[in-house]
């Protein structure tokens, strides 16, 4: 989560001044991490410096909480190059699990089981984020959704790698490889 | 009749059951136990045995070996009649399809099981209305349920399962034939109901989404319950043990 260009997209509604940005990116992007005042004012400080939204005079109370902030055409610029640029697909190669999966093979250890632990570990929150479809907001159930596709995905990667252990095994050792034709079976 | 020594609150058990066709076992001691009111999702590789162990479980396949109980009683040995009439009392089902008659209307589909146990018409024809309004369907009880989309008419399905106020509901795949949302909505529907009306669900389902909606979940894999994912401190401490 890019938290600049997230506060400049928030300020391409309307002006605002930084507790209210702060109130709102807590509101949709938060998620249970509020941003802290510190960064929101160090961040429109750069933005500011950098062009990308003016800081209107200091209102009475002063004290920076007290500026209202408005984007600029070049901060419009900047949120609308942001939105089409699309997002690096990120591969999730599984690094951690697959490393576990490859060591227990080598060492003689369960792989399956370890696989089915984390199965079940991806159930239960999977679970999770479906109980938090059922009683939260629509925000909640359409991030819940984004979690809920990448964990199957994950759970097919572990169900794929399950089937395909035995011949995992003969690739990692070769000499605990089994008999061609029961090596056919197991395909 | 012996009093079996069942789980405290079981409704349905499995006990080492093994079922065969022809020469390819497709159960080979499995054993499952699904407390009442418990939503049970059973997962597993296509070929697993898992779809037979619901038919076993529901009294439509008697299994080669094993027992099965369901509410203190002996299903596997029933008498066929017996076992027919406890599906239509007892027991409601929801398959991906092929459940519905497409030339009734889903009124008539919601009230059929509900005539053949002999509630009179008007009771049943009102009761289905009842049914079809709950699932938001109380504008299509007129229509052919060959008609009707697919998520429609498995919220048709539904209802008629409801309807005769099971104890059980069986379903298999029942999001199998649904894009993502439709599938999303029919079990919220389907759980949401068995939860609030006490029922206990037997859920046979590929998919990890549908599974998430259970109070558990177990995995057979080549004809056993080869493992219980009731939680993932009890699977990991599984494996721990496997060690």
């Amino acid at each position: 989560m890019s938290v600049p260009l997230t506060l400049l997209g928030l300020l391409e509604r309307e002006p605002s001044h930084g507790y209210d940005l702060k109130r709102d990116y807590d509101t949709y992007f938060g998620r249970g991490k509020q941003l802290p005042f510190g960064q929101v004012y160090a961040t429109l400080g750069r933005l500011a410096r950098d062009g990308m939204v003016i800081a209107g005079d200091a209102e009475p109370g002063g004290g920076p909480e007290r500026k209202r902030y408005a984007i600029t055409d070049t901060g419009k610029d900047e949120v609308d190059a942001w939105l089409a640029d699309p997002v690096e697909p990120e591969p999730h190669l599984q690094t951690v699990l697959f490393a576990k999966v490859t060591l227990a093979l080598m060492l003689g250890k369960p792989a399956a089981a370890y696989l089915d632990a984390q199965r079940a570990a991806h159930l239960r929150r999977m679970k999770d984020l479906t109980e938090l479809k059922r009683t939260g907001s629509l925000v909640d159930v359409i991030l819940a959704d984004h979690g809920l596709f990448h964990l199957e995905a994950d759970l097919r990667w572990i169900d794929l790698t399950s089937a395909r252990l035995t011949d995992l095994a003969a690739a990692l050792i070769p000499e605990a490889a089994p008999e061609p034709d029961k090596r056919e079976r197991n395909k | 009749m012996t009093t079996p020594t069942v789980m405290r609150g079981c409704l349905i058990e499995a006990r080492d059951i093994t079922k065969s066709f022809g020469q390819t076992p497709a159960l080979r001691g499995a054993s499952i136990a699904v407390a009442g009111g418990e939503i049970l999702a059973i997962m597993g590789p296509s070929g697993s045995g898992k779809s037979t162990l619901l038919h076993c479980l529901a009294g439509i396949f008697t299994p080669d070996r094993g027992e099965v109980w369901f509410d203190g009683s002996r299903l596997d040995t029933m008498s066929e009649a017996d076992r027919t009439r406890l599906r239509r009392t007892a027991f409601g089902f929801v398959f991906q399809f092929g459940q519905l008659v497409p030339e009734l209307t889903a009124a008539d589909n919601v009230a059929l099981p509900l005539l053949l146990n002999r509630v009179s018409r008007r009771a049943a024809y009102k009761s289905a209305g009842s049914w079809l309004d709950r699932l938001g369907l109380g504008d299509k009880g007129g229509r052919r349920t060959g008609e009707l989309s697919g998520g429609e008419a498995q919220r048709v399905a539904i209802a008629r399962a409801l309807g005769l106020g099971p104890a059980l509901i069986f379903a298999d795949e029942p999001t199998g034939s649904l894009d993502s949302l439709t599938g999303e909505k029919v079990m919220e529907l389907l759980v949401g109901l068995a939860r609030e009306g006490g029922t206990t669900v037997v859920l046979v389902t590929h998919d990890a989404r549908v599974a998430a909606y259970a109070d558990r979940v177990v995995l057979v894999r080549d004809g056993v319950v080869s493992v219980d994912m009731g939680s993932a401190t009890a699977a990991a401490a599984s494996a721990r043990a496997v060690n």
